[in-house]
This record gives structure tokens, sequence and C-alpha cells, in this order.
């Protein structure tokens, strides 16, 4: 593994102040910054803030230093910041420790924190029959629970209120980043410095065209290489008053491009999440073979629908189940489930048929039709004493084990028998409550079970009860379970014998599945079974807004970790003695310093050979023309480059603005090349 | 169609198979890793740094003692990064020069240049090493080839062959670390892990070859679960990566602590220090492990996306928070954490480190605690 050199940043002590000697990187100490402030305090290297701008996302590594800026800026002795100043001063601040890394960091944390207890604790919106049995399980805790919304964590306060402060964060620093992206793409590549030659990787030799000339070549060179270039204007000066014969080239926004999109995205992303639920619906219901339903509120079983949601306005389609198939393995896998139904798409549209599996819902207009689960509806028909069918039903029976074993409740309150009791008028309504099996078997220690999810030996336990089921009182009872508190239970004949408690019924063998000796003379015969699907209408018409998001997530992301973002200077003096010139060339990475340094290397022969080949030329004007310089700046705006050593990929460090150039040149601290 | 039962046979035997071998290969690196002198004679040389030094950098010792790169330890970093551009494998692999270097890397003569028997002796018995994991992987791949053929079938339906082919992208990005870079002294720690997850997968985890459940019979899943396989085998990866950087962390800070005089020369400090002076530097383990992340992060990225699409077609939903769903989306969370510590004063290093952990420990609950212990609509068929 190429390793890097020698510090890794937590022991490397902080080189901060101007002038702090001449052949390493010093920190250039942020505009705002008075010198002899204790800098040294910070581990990390300092760097110029992305200036005083007004809600600047923290830099890499200084968002306490950003802070000591603050102060620093509020305290100079200025009168013109005074009264505002101190004013501004505490939001500000509080702003951009919201927006720092650290901040976003915590959040992450706690966002993660957040979702754990969602995924271990029953939740009301998945699964509302287990949060149910939990809160039967821990009479004490649940409530508590409750209180705090541990079974719908997903949309309680505290949840949101972390993801929403992780997204304020987010939305703050992209604020500022954005802005600072957008300069940086317009302008000029900050300019070279002095000493290029002195950077890690750097070199220079001797040619013998004039400063100029070199430089011109050189900036060809590198935009061959597709680099932004920016050459120095013939007669631009230095700081110091002599000539700036310099090309600062840079390369590898889409880095920075890429993290942007990435993180703008996870904001989209948000925003169709939250409009999805506003205008999404869905809703289940359970379709018994031979019947269907319509896409109106009073036919699903379950709805739910989002707050904008017009439930009068939802699509009028409508679907008939015709055939439900199921097919399984020998040993009583499933292999395949099909739903074959005819559907209308709207009032008078016509019939169409169509084949809904599980992966494969059927799709109309904007909702989709999903198709969830299945089970057996047995025929149960109760005669009177003549033979005269009372009431007739199939039942759905819910499936308990994968070979569907399923647990019936029949609730019959219209059964035709008087009301007991005189006065009291307690109606008699009669209930089963029982088991199928789809293939039955009796097993000597477990007694009936299913060996085969299959309707091949279909099979029916029951047992009877007969008294007041209280249905007509007008409060809602789970169709599926049965209040025996007003019921008694009572014997019947049948299969098993007479006076039994419980029959079990063959359904395929016609004397072997009626049960007689009911209240009234009244049987109950179970004479066939159908199949029943359960679907799903779902819509969610902001999907496609969040598939999108996702995409440009992706995208994005691979950006910015993949590309690097580097930038190279080539600077010329005149030679000591002679006409021709002194060119150095230098570079920074700001990630992959090993990749880079291949590049550089890669860089500085084409360069060099490049500028050893050009032959001089007599007029100036000639070298005026190839320079072509590319910087919309003036050049006395040269400035320094210098690199936090914590700035890498997704990070969110802001560009480093250049600050006046020192007379001490800058050069890598030597922790760039350990990272990554 | 029924499950071919020869063929199933023939996956169980290759799986053994493989694992043997891997153990094989495992014990080769760490025969290696044990005999190679380069630790022993740059820790010679690190001695006299730590006594002499005042306060020397603890990168420099580690970097001094890491195995095959003959850095230098000189104050230039322009050397410094040439000899790590240079690279010099321990077995006299190409030096890749890095052209326009300005600095040698003959400058430290370290073990590798020591043509000592004993150095030549573990170099071979590295490379026999090498051999046998190409073949163990050969063996592996051919198992869950075979495994797919006799359920007809890919081979990632069910727990057990989703942990056998974790292991396989780990020894197969631990082969492909291997091609770029001279990282042979990560065999023993990579091996090892994953013997210990296929022995795991083999006898818990094992259910016969048999045919898929309908919810899973659609093309996502090559697309979904394969992302998230090779996702996780890389991460796997670099938890081990992630531990090996705190050892060798912990390891240089206590010699700065020595040579700064804050403390005293520990018995293993004294006895060469064994193991962990031959790992490389901490901050090469560190960058090891970021780029491992790096590269794996978007592709478990898209897994979780994948995810959401198929859920979409499969369910109704592009996200319920079922609890895989959640676990995924905290394990995302915890990796994005990760690359942000990488970027923050004060995080970067051990709490840096920390965090990968964290995240490799959400990565772990998300496969086996929520399929085994928390139910919900990703537990299929039982496991």
């Amino acid at each position: 593994m190429t390793p890097p050199s020698t510090t890794s940043a937590p022991t490397a002590p902080a080189t901060t102040g101007p002038g702090a000697g001449a052949d390493k990187i010093v920190a250039q100490p942020d505009e705002f910054a008075v010198p002899e402030l204790d800098t040294s305090r910070r581990s990390a290297t300092k760097l110029g803030t992305a200036a005083g701008a007004a809600g600047a996302a923290g830099t890499d590594g200084t968002d306490g230093t950003g802070d000591e800026n603050e102060r620093a800026g509020g305290g100079q002795p200025g009168s013109a910041r005074g009264q505002l100043a101190r004013l501004i001063d505490p939001p500000r601040r509080a702003w951009r420790v919201l927006t720092s890394m650290r901040t976003a960091l915590v959040l992450l944390f706690l966002l993660a924190l957040a979702a754990v207890p969602g995924s271990l604790i029953p939740q009301r919106n998945i699964n509302p029959l287990k949060v149910q049995e939990y809160r039967a399980a821990h009479p004490t805790w649940a409530p508590i629970a409750d209180r705090l919304g541990l079974f719908s964590v997903f949309g309680a306060p505290w949840f949101s209120a972390v993801y929403l402060l992780l997204f304020i964060s987010l939305i703050g620093c992209l604020w500022s980043r954005v802005r600072w992206h957008l300069r940086a793409l317009v302008g000029r590549p900050p300019a070279a410095p002095a000493r290029p030659g002195r950077l890690a990787g750097g070199s220079s030799w001797a040619v013998a065209v004039a400063p100029q000339e070199a430089v011109a070549v050189a900036g060809q060179v590198l935009r061959g290489r597709r680099f932004r270039v920016a050459v120095s204007r013939p007669g631009a000066t230095r700081p110091d008053g002599s000539p700036d014969h310099s090309v600062a080239a840079e390369k590898g926004y889409l880095r920075e491009t890429g993290n942007l999109i990435f993180h703008v995205a996870l904001v989209v992303v948000l925003l169709g999440v939250g409009l999805g639920s506003w205008f999404g619906y869905q809703g289940t219901v359970l379709v018994i073979q031979g019947d269907g339903y319509s896409n109106t509120l009073i036919s699903y079983d379950q709805f739910s629908s989002g707050q904008l949601v017009d439930t009068a306005k939802l699509r009028p389609f409508s679907l008939n189940l015709d055939e439900f198939k199921a097919s399984y393995e020998v040993g009583g896998q499933p292999k395949d489930f099909a739903a074959t139904v005819s559907y209308t798409e709207d009032l008078g549209a016509p019939t169409k048929r169509a084949e809904i599996r599980v992966n494969h819902p059927l799709e109309i207009g904007g909702a989709k039709v999903y198709l969830l689960g299945h089970g057996y509806a047995p025929h149960f028909v109760l005669r009177d004493k003549s033979g005269k069918v009372v009431w007739e039903s199939y039942v759905p029976c819910s499936p308990r084990d994968e070979m569907f074993a399923s647990s019936c409740t029949v609730k019959i309150p219209d059964t035709g028998l008087p009301p007991t009791g005189g006065a009291l008028k307690v109606p008699q309504q009669l209930a089963f409550q029982g088991d199928f099996f789809p293939t039955g078997v009796r097993d000597p220690a477990r007694g009936y079970i299913s060996i085969y999810p299959g309707a091949s030996l279909p099979t029916m336990t029951l047992t009877s009860y007969v008294g007041n089921l209280h249905l007509n009182e007008g409060i809602p009872q789970n169709i599926y379970a049965l209040d025996i508190r007003d019921l008694k239970q009572f014997t019947t004949n049948g299969p098993t014998g007479d006076g039994e408690i419980a029959q079990v019924l063959d359904l395929k063998d016609p004397k072997n599945r009626t049960m007689t000796g009911l209240p009234g003379g009244l049987s109950l015969e179970v004479d066939g079974v159908r199949e029943f699907a359960s679907f799903q209408t779902k819509s969610d018409p902001y999907k496609g807004l969040v598939l999108y998001a996702a995409i440009a997530i992706i995208a994005g992301l691979v950006a910015s970790l993949r590309v690097r973002r580097r930038r190279i200077w080539v600077r010329a003096r005149p030679a000591v003695a002679g006409t021709g010139s002194t060119v150095e060339i230098g570079g920074l990475s700001r990630s992959d310093a090993e990749g880079f340094a291949a590049e550089l290397a890669a860089l500085t022969a084409r360069v060099r050979a490049a500028t050893e080949e050009a032959a001089p030329s007599t007029t100036a004007s000639a070298t005026g023309t190839s320079a072509a310089p590319a910087g919309t700046r003036t050049e006395t705006e040269t400035g320094t480059e210098t690199e936090t050593e914590t700035e890498t990929d997704t990070g969110r460090a802001a560009q480093p603005p250049t600050t006046d150039d020192r007379t001490t040149p800058p050069a890598p601290d030597g922790s760039l090349d350990g990272r990554q | 169609m029924a499950v071919n039962e020869g063929l199933a046979q023939l996956s169980d035997h290759l799986f053994g198979g493989s694992m043997a071998v891997y153990a094989a290969a495992m014990l080769g690196y760490a025969a290696e890793f044990a005999f190679n002198r380069l630790g022993r004679t740059a820790t010679d040389a690190a001695g006299a740094v730590a006594v002499d030094d005042k306060a020397p950098e603890p990168a420099l010792v580690g970097v001094a003692a890491q195995t095959g790169a003959a850095a230098a330890g000189t104050t230039s970093t322009a050397a410094g990064r040439a000899a790590a551009a240079g690279g010099r494998a321990g077995d006299g692999a190409a030096v890749k020069a890095s052209a326009g270097s300005r600095s040698s890397s003959g400058s430290a003569g370290s073990g590798s240049v020591d043509g000592d028997a004993q150095s030549a002796r573990s170099r071979l018995i590295g490379r026999l090493a090498v051999v046998l994991t190409v073949l163990g992987w050969g063996l592996h791949a051919g198992s869950m080839a075979t495994r797919g053929l006799a359920a007809h079938r890919v081979p990632w339906g069910n727990m057990y062959e989703f942990s056998a082919m974790i292991c396989l992208i780990a020894v197969t990005a631990f082969l492909a670390l291997m091609i770029r870079y001279p990282v042979r002294w990560l065999g023993v720690f990579v091996v090892f892990p994953v013997l210990v997850y296929m022995g795991i997968a083999a006898t818990v985890l094992y259910v016969p070859a048999g045919p898929l459940v309908p919810a899973l019979n659609s093309y996502w899943l090559k697309i979904h679960v394969v992302a998230a396989i090779l996702s996780s085998g890389i991460f796997l990866v670099s938890a081990v990566t992630t531990v090996l950087f705190l050892v060798k962390d912990r390891w240089e800070h206590r010699l700065a602590e020595v040579a700064a005089g804050r403390a005293s020369v520990s018995a293993a400090m004294r006895n060469r220090g064994g193991i962990v002076m031959k790992l490389p530097s901490s901050s090469s383990l560190d960058t090891l492990t970021y780029r491992l992340i790096a590269f794996g992060f978007p592709i478990w990225t898209f897994a979780v996306i994948a995810g959401a699409i198929w859920a979409e077609a499969a369910w109704g939903r592009y996200w319920g928070w079922d609890p895989k769903e959640t676990w995924s989306f905290i394990t995302w969370v915890c990796y994005a954490a990760y690359l942000h510590a990488r970027a923050t004063a004060g995080w970067r290093g051990r709490k840096a480190a920390a965090v990968s952990l964290v995240a490799f420990s959400a990565l772990f609950v998300d496969y086996y605690l929520v399929n085994l212990v928390i139910s919900g609509l990703h537990s299929y068929a039982g496991v």
C-alpha cells in the first residue's frame, strides 16, 4: 500500500501565523482574524474562511475557529461594526454552528439512533396487530411507549425534529457552497504561488525562451489537457513589483458539482416524499373469487390518504377477480400466485383482462393495484329444518401458517330464530369458530394439520355458539375475532358423532360436511371453498420525482468521490544570466495524492518538453497573442492557495478564498498526502 | 424445475474445499508475517530514532516499519511521497517509481533490501499463500456457480448463499487490492474473518439448495441483492483495516509518548513490538480504509435505492420503514457519517475509525439480527 510519508493529522502541531518558516506551508490566517489571537489552540491548520459572508458554511476544521473569527471580527475596534454587529453576532454564530460539519455529524448520528426503536418496537402503520399484541404483553411499559410515540416512530415529532434540523443545516450549508462553487466556476483559478517548484512533486528547469513565452507555452499544454487555465497578462506585476509570468490551472470542478448535486438531491427526495404523502392514498380490500371492488372509499377494508386528497374524486375504476391461481412446489413452498382480473379503467370504459401477480402490479391511471396476499373462503350454508336456505356466504379465513391452515369465524346474526328470555328479548344469533385445512390430515400429536397449501383435501373443524353477538348495537368489531361473553357453546351432530362439541367436516364428501342439531332444527353445511385475494390500490403521484432525485444522488455521489480536484501552477522568471528563463511547476491536489503525483509528473514532462523545444521569438507581440489570458480578475489579486489538511471529498469545506500573497511561499503541509 | 442434487452436493464439497484451502493460505500469510525480517530491522532503526529524537513524528516510526515500503525518514514530504509512490513490495515487485520525484527510494536500507535467507523464505511462503488464496477463490466461486446451476437460479436467494457470496466478494476485493497495491500483509487479517464467516454460514445458516420464494422471483434480485453483496464484502474488508488502524494508531501514540519522555518503554516495545511493528503506518491504513469505504458507499446507496424501486413494484410503496429498510438506512447514515467525520477537524483518525466500526455493526445488525431476530417483510421462508 502506498503510504503517506510523515504526519498524521491528530499529532501534527499546528503551524500558523505569517512568516513561520520559509520552506513550509503556513496557514494563511483569515482576513478577519487578528494575528495575535491564540490560533495555536486550534489543532487544525486554519485557512481563510469563506469570508464574512452571512451564513457562510463552517469550513473544514474551522467550526470553532469560524466562531473565533466572528468574535475576532466583532471584537475589532471598528466602531463601524458596533451595535449592529453585536446584534447580529449571536444568531450568526448560531447559524454557523448549525451549518457546521460537527453539527451535521451529530445530527446524522441522532438520526441513525432515532431510527433504531422504529425497527425493534412494532409500528402501527406496518403491523397494527403486532402493536396490539405488544401492548397486551407489556401492560405497564406500553402506555409510556405510546406517549413517547414509539409505536409510530417515523411520524413522531422528535424524529421529525432530527431530520428537519439536519435538512435545515444541509440547506444552509448548501446555500453558501453553491454560491461559492458558482463563483469558482466563472472566476479564475487561484493564482500561482511565488515558488510553485517548492510544492511536493514540483520541479524547475531552465529554458531558452523568455518568461512570457515559456508561460504561454505551458498554458497551452495545460489547456490541451483540459485544465481551466489563466495565464498572467503581459505587463502584470507581483506585489513586490517584479513582473508576473505565471499560469494558474485548475481541473476537477465536477467533484464539487457532484457533491452539491448529491446534497440537493437529498433535499428533493425529502420534498418528493412529503408531497407524495400529501397527495397519495392507499387502500386494501379482500376480494373473494367471483367478486370485485371499485376504487371508492366505501369499497376498501382499509384506506388512508394524504391531507390534500379529495376522496370523492378518486378515479372510479373497478376490478373483478375472475380467478386466483396459486401453484406450489411438491414440498409446499409457494411457486407462483396469479390473479386473473377483468377491470374497467373508468365509468363506462371497456372491460379489459389482466393478470396481477407478486412483483407485477396492474397500473390503472396513476394508481397501481398490487396483489398482497391470499387465502381460502369456505362456503357456509345455513338451512332450516325444511331444507330452505336461510343464510349462505363465503367467509374468508385468515391463514395461520405456511400450509395455509386458516382460522375461521362465522357470525350469523339473522338466523330466523326467535329471541329468548321473554321480556329481555335476547337474540339467538349463531356463531361458528374453527379451522380450515386445505389438505387436512389428523396428526396424532398435534391434531388436525394442513400438509399442503393447495386445497386437495379441504377439511374443516368447527365449534358452535349461540347467543348475542352484539352486532346490532353499532359498535364495530373485528370480523375475525369472536367475543364469547354472551355466547353459549353447544353440541351438534355431524360426521364426528352426535352430541359433539366440535365437528370435523370433509368438504369434498357430501355425506360428511353437514352439522345438524342446531337450535331450531337448523343445519350448517360447508360445501365448497373459493380462494380470495387481497389487493392494495396505491397512488403516489410524486414517486417519479423521488426516483429521479435518487438517480441524481447516485450520480452526484460517484462524481464527488471519484473526481479529483487539482491545481497546477507554472511560474517563469528571467534567468540570472542570459536571455532564457527558469520555469517552475508545481501543483496541489485535494485528494488522491498518489494519483496526482503521477499526473503531475506526466504534466511536468510535457510542459518541460514543450518549453524546452519552444524557439525564442523576436517579437513581443507574438508572445502576447499566444498568452490568451482567460482570467477576468486583475493581476494585482494574486494570492496564494493554501490547503487545509482536512479538506476532502464529500466534506463541506468551502473553497478557500485567495488571500493576499505574503512573501513566504506556500507549500503543502505534510498531511496532504496522508489523506486518501 | 427440480433441484439437481448432484450439483448441489458438488457445491457443498467445493465450499468445504475452498475453506480448507483458505485455511492453508491463512497459515501461509501468518507465517510470512511472522517470519518477515522487515519489522525487525526497521524496529532497530526505529528504536534508534525513538531514543535519539526528542519528538519524532510517530508516523515516521510506523513508516519505517512498514512492510515493503522503504520510506525515507526525512522531513521532505516530497521524498516521502516519492517513496510512497514508489511503494516497493516486500517481494521485490516492480518499483513504481514516480517520475519527477526528487529523492531516490534507496535512502532507507530496510529489511526488504536485506537479502536475508529467512526473508526470502517468508516471501516465498507469502507468494504461496497468494496462490492458495486464488485457488480457494476459484473453488469458492465454483461452489456458488454449481449451487446456482443446481437450483436453476442465481446463487443468492437465502442467508447461506448470501453470506457465502459476501465472503467471496471480500476475498475478491483483497485479491483486487493486491493487484494494485502491495497489501499482502492484509492477508491473514482478511482471510481469518472470512473463514469464520464461512464456517458460520455452512453450519448455522445452511439450507439445502432449493427454488426461490415467489416474492424474490424478479430480475431485481440480480440488481439489488448483487449491489448489497458487493458493498457488504467491501465494507467487511474496510472493517478489518479499521481494526488494524486502531491497533497501529494506539501503538504509534505509545511510541510518541515514550519518545517524548512521558511514558516508559514497555516490554512489548523492548521486544521489538511484534506484529504491530510489521503493519504499515496508521495513516496508510486510514487511507486504505477510506478508499474502501468511498468505493463501497455509492454501491450501498445504489443497493438501497434499487431495493426501494423493487419494493415499489412488489409491495406498493418505495419506503415503508420495514426493519430491514430501516437498518439499511441506518447503515447508510453511519457510513455517510464516516465520510463526514473524515472531513471534520478533530474527527479524523481514531474517531472516524470508531464511526467506521459503528457503521459496520449497523451493517451486521442489518443482515443478521433483522433477518433472524426481528420479523418483517424481509424474512423469507424462515431464513
